[in-house]
């Protein structure tokens, strides 16, 4: 019966393979033109044909960009936005996923619509309201509250994701926990937390990524200190070629270190596990 | 002492009565089985003497306290899970040892309870594995020795053997016993499986519909069921039950044709009755099936005839009636054969055929 059945099941793994494969080159080479183009010299950019392994290694382009007006600047406010975001929006949304994963309370369902719900308006209609209510609290053009934004930007998703990861864990340890010695904060320290830290990485993941990419918000609510991505949408049209890959190589950096570090969790979570 | 006390717990679920005014004693040492059909509130109320959820009514004692608004882990408690809630980042050690950490033992007497706890489930080749590399059967003597570590005085066991397959249950029923034996602790023992409740319990407490039923040692639940539902729920095959006439008030009954003499001290209570059809119940063991007719005996006709090894279980129609009886493995008695029956007197019980409830 299986051998019958061989030849359709390799195809169907060859085609796997196949789109897999061209998922990863769509992404992957855009990177690596950028990435190759961001140390390639200045005067050589406009070379064609491309060398496929570029065989002049330069940094004096990566070196222009960051010497250029501010791009030092507008990268740590992006780290310190960024790492804001995250934080704040764990420690405010893991609460409330907890909560609707564990409790039964009246209006639960409601709750989560109306979490869902300040997603519905763009962030477009609400710029003047916004930008004219943070310089009335006297917080306009300031990093923390373009965190402030990004933390209500995804919260919702925060909270969404948390309270799936915390149903993924069995009500059951928790509560073993509790038989054995712990409070109610103890069991939730010492047994979910550990357990659910792949998906709160996850969701810390696209936090950070959320964040790191977020132009508008950054745009309104911001003049002179501006994150990186809200000071590049400004300057690339008037830059030279050189520059826009050198910074299109630098904002990419972080997402992908970050990734880097994140991914144990996130093969877990996924259920691959690495060995 | 940890005797546990239990007085007019009452916990509702919405408007489901899941445990309703229900009281018990557990004597200290005690060995107590709730037993019941699954939804009849048996692991509620366990988890009501856990602090797992908070009651709606009556109040519940372990030792001299009132623990009714204590939290878990101030009531002196251990428990086993039916999904055995063995914590999965942690290797057997620490999961062994977590109770005891969490007392803030010092290490060194951690490290040697652990090591006699593992030795006494005879895991303590596993300390350093994880559960993901264990057998059902291997995580549950963790999550066993995990309760048993903390020498908590009441352990709390919640259907522990039910998801273990059958040879493994069998051998584990008779290991637990014996370690609980030894251990000398309060132990209130949740299944709904009767063969491990009648093999493991000092008392069991039948419950249905969130009630006891009846509260009682295995032999008289087994033999003087209370009540049609445990006659019916007990035993295997469970108890036959057979509609009687009481006929010449009360100097014999009547089953469809047959009529079958009774002893004057049973005729008494039948007729304080006053009704005039009764549930005749009697064990498939306490009939003796015959391939001629005597005076005294029910006709039947056999239908089935399973061969067992230590006996045949015959399944045969009285009238529309059908009933189990234990045959010798030897006999020659086949289907489609007419038979009689000879019924042990003395172990036939009389229930009310409105209420259910045994006459006494």
């Amino acid at each position: 019966m299986s051998k019958t059945f061989l030849p359709s099941r390799l195809i169907g793994r060859g085609f796997t393979y196949l789109t897999a494969i061209l998922i990863v080159l769509w992404i992957l080479i855009p990177i690596y033109l950028i990435t190759v183009a961001a140390f390639t010299p200045r005067e050589m950019i406009y070379d064609f044909p491309k060398e496929l392994v570029p065989k002049v290694f330069s940094t004096d382009t990566m070196r222009f960009f960051l010497g250029a007006y501010k791009v030092l600047e507008s990268f740590r406010n992006s780290v310190i936005v960024a790492i804001i975001s995250v934080v704040l929006s764990i420690t405010i949304g893991a609460p409330a996923g907890y909560a609707l994963a564990r409790y039964a309370f009246r209006g639960k369902d409601v709750y989560s619509i109306a979490i869902l719900s300040t997603r519905a308006f763009p962030v477009v209609i609400l710029s003047i309201p916004l930008a004219v209510t943070f310089i009335r609290w006297g917080m306009y053009d300031s990093v923390f509250s373009v965190a402030l934004l990004h933390v209500a930007m995804a919260l919702p998703t925060t909270i969404l994701v948390t309270s799936s990861v915390f149903l993924g864990v069995s009500r059951e340890l928790e509560e073993a926990a509790m038989t054995l010695g712990c409070s109610h904060l103890q069991a939730v320290l010492r047994v979910v937390l550990p357990l659910s830290l792949p998906g709160l990485a996850a969701s810390a993941i696209f936090t950070f990524v959320l964040s790191w990419n977020e132009v508008f918000a950054a745009t309104i609510l911001t003049l002179f200190n501006r994150t990186l991505p809200a000071l590049l949408i400004v300057q690339i049209d008037q830059s030279p070629i050189a520059y826009r890959f050198a910074g299109g190589f630098f904002i990419l950096i972080p997402a992908v270190v970050f990734m880097f570090f994140i991914r144990k969790y996130l093969f877990t979570l996924w259920g691959i596990t690495l060995k | 002492m940890a005797e546990i006390r239990i007085k007019g717990i009452r916990k509702t679920f919405g408007k489901v009565k899941a445990v309703w005014d229900v009281d018990l004693t557990v004597q200290d040492r005690e060995f107590v089985v709730l037993l019941g059909p699954s939804g009849c509130g048996k692991t509620t109320l366990l988890r009501c003497i856990a602090g797992l959820e908070q009651v709606d009514g009556g109040r519940i004692f372990i030792g001299e306290t009132d623990v009714t608004d204590l939290q878990v882990r101030r009531r002196r408690i251990a428990m086993v899970f039916q999904s055995y809630a063995v914590f999965p980042h942690m290797n057997v050690f620490d999961n062994i040892g977590f109770g005891l950490r969490m007392q803030h033992l010092p290490k060194p007497e951690i490290e040697e309870r652990v090591q006699a706890t593992a030795e006494l489930l005879h895991i303590e080749e596993l300390l350093e594995r994880y559960p993901a590399q264990l057998s059902g059967g291997q995580r549950q003597r963790v999550a066993v020795a995990r309760a048993i570590a903390v020498q908590a005085e009441v352990l709390l066991m919640d259907e522990p053997l039910s998801n273990l397959d059958a040879l493994l249950r069998l051998e584990m029923r008779a290991e637990l016993k014996h370690l609980l034996d030894e251990l000398n602790t309060t132990v209130v023992y949740v299944t709904h499986d009767q063969v491990e409740a009648l093999s493991m319990g000092d008392r069991i407490a039948v419950m249905k519909g969130g009630k006891f039923l009846q509260i009682d040692s295995p032999i008289k639940i087994y033999d003087h069921p209370t009540d049609r539902f445990i006659g019916s729920f007990i035993g295997n095959p469970p108890m036959n039950f057979l509609t009687a006439r009481l006929m010449d008030k009360g100097a014999f009954v009547q089953v469809n044709e047959t009529k079958l003499p009774i002893g004057p001290e049973v005729a008494d209570r039948l007729r304080a009755t006053g009704k005039d059809t009764i549930w005749m119940g009697i064990r498939s063991e306490n009939i003796d099936p015959m391939d001629v007719h005597a005076e005294g005996t029910l006709p039947a006709h056999v239908l089935v005839v399973e061969p067992l090894g230590s006996h045949n279980l015959l399944t045969a129609k009285i009238g529309d009636a059908i009933i189990k009886v234990n045959d010798h493995p030897d006999s020659d008695i086949r289907p489609d054969q007419d038979i009689w029956l000879r019924l042990i007197t003395e172990k036939i019980r009389w229930m009310d055929k409105d209420t259910g409830q045994a006459i006494n």
